[in-house]
């Protein structure tokens, strides 16, 4: 039930923003989250945004895998 | 985004450090990892010692048999029109379901969104619409929404059967001493509206590691890597292993809106009883939208089905291999137990997937795929 799927936001009006999922678009509700913007990667959980997706896409995790391989550095592998 | 380390890498690096450990039991709270563990085949890719066990974390799952004779009392009410996620639908209370009444003609209706059922009562201005809103941090602030809206466009033939939960004080009971877990993965999208914050009580008072963790194979992989790293050096931490969509903090405003709604009071939750401050009923403000006290409800208690271990699998204490009833009387299509209704539920997600190599297919006519 916690399911949330990963969109962009294509359009906004009103309280509603259109969010496309890699080709199939839906209205969610910005009411949880009004700074949602138009082109922002968003998080949707039963029709409401509810997080906006970081744009660093992986580079944090990466570095959090990175110490459990014994580095510090992610770049020292 | 290509990520440095493979999949194959982080496998090998859970080997490495397994094979340094004894028995390892890591819980996961969330109905989401309960059914993506099984899809990915997680359990087989782990070492033997490295146990996964499934805690209550599917909505559905720990809604109490009270609740939800509460909501068979709603659905017979006269002008009732009763709109629930459609999980819920085939949960038995006795030898009824929100399904058996809506066969028997009465007015249920199955919502994506909490939103919908604002549409369904402004669409049915002379009948009385009561939606089920059941689950955690996640799907609250939908409910709260749903009632701030209400009350903004004074909506009068709306009101909210309300069995929402929060995950701390729960975590506390179930892992406080000798719970035999040894970590906690925490549930990511909890976490995108509570923030990865809300379980540093994980690490300061219950003493165990925790990773907030996505849901993707990777992410549960690196997620479990992460645990065993913090096991080995004896690391304390609650660790955000989902930071693309969780902050520190969470969703402010989401928070914001479920406090000015909701406030906490004591749950039954299925399997670990009545737990204080672990539920969310609808504050004095907007108590004429809750549907309990609009229809002046008295919730009564239904026995769980004879044979059902759900209770115990929500604790983690058993898996559904654990039950005699698994895939023989109790099956997707005549389920005894929430835990077979969900698809998030551990014993629909054993039976659909195959909680050990070929368990579900065997168990269940050899059909399933194990995808």
């Amino acid at each position: 039930m916690c399911l949330a799927i990963p969109g962009t936001i294509k359009q906004i009006q009103g309280e509603y923003a259109q969010v496309d999922y890699g080709g199939v678009s839906k209205q969610a509700s910005i009411r949880l989250f009004r700074n949602a913007r138009v082109g922002d990667r968003v998080l949707v959980h039963a029709g409401f945004i509810i997080q906006i997706l970081d744009k660093d896409d992986g580079e944090e995790l990466e570095k959090l895998i990175g110490e459990t391989m014994g580095f510090t550095n992610a770049d020292e592998i | 985004m290509q990520m440095r380390y493979r999949f194959e890498d982080i496998k090998k690096r859970i080997d490495e450090l397994a094979e340094k450990m004894g028995q390892v039991t890591v819980m996961e709270v969330c109905g989401t990892h309960t059914a993506n563990i099984h899809k990915y085949g997680i359990h087989e890719l782990l070492p033997g010692n490295i146990r996964l066990v499934s805690g209550p974390g599917c909505p559905v799952c720990v809604t109490d048999q009270k609740d939800i004779a509460a909501a068979l009392s709603l659905v017979e009410h006269e002008n009732v029109i009763f709109a629930c996620f459609g999980d819920m639908m085939r949960v038995p209370c006795g030898d009824r379901s929100l399904y058996s009444l809506y066969e028997s003609g009465k007015d249920v209706r199955v919502v994506t969104s909490a939103l919908d059922a604002l549409q369904i009562a402004r669409d049915n201005p002379d009948r009385q619409t009561v939606y089920f809103g059941i689950g955690f941090e996640t799907t609250v602030p939908q409910t709260a929404a749903l009632i701030e809206a209400a009350d903004e466009c004074g909506i009068r033939n709306l009101s909210v059967l309300s069995a929402h939960k929060t995950m701390p004080q729960a975590i506390r009971q179930l892992l406080g001493n000798g719970s035999g877990i040894d970590a906690l993965m925490c549930p990511g999208h909890v976490a995108a509206i509570t923030g990865a914050g809300a379980f540093d009580f994980v690490a300061d008072e219950l003493r165990l590691p925790a990773v907030v963790a996505g849901f993707e194979a990777y992410d549960i992989m690196a997620a479990l890597l992460r645990i065993l790293y913090m096991l080995q050096n004896g690391e304390r931490k609650c660790v955000n292993m989902y930071p693309r969509a969780v902050t520190r903090h969470g969703n402010r405003e989401a928070l914001s809106l479920i406090y000015k709604v909701f406030e906490p009071c004591d749950a039954v939750w299925r399997g670990l009883g009545k737990i204080k401050d672990s539920g969310l009923g609808i504050k004095e403000r907007y108590r004429r939208f809750d549907a309990l006290h609009r229809f002046n409800i008295r919730p009564y208690d239904v026995k769980e089905a004879k044979g059902c271990i759900c209770a115990s699998i929500l604790c983690g204490k058993k898996t559904p291999a654990d039950c005699l009833n698994f895939g023989r009387e109790c099956t997707p299509e005549r389920p005894l137990g929430p835990c077979m209704v969900s698809a998030e539920g551990s014993c629909a997600a054993a039976i659909r997937y195959g909680d050990t190599p070929l368990q579900g297919a065997f168990l269940y006519g050899g059909g399933m795929s194990r995808v």
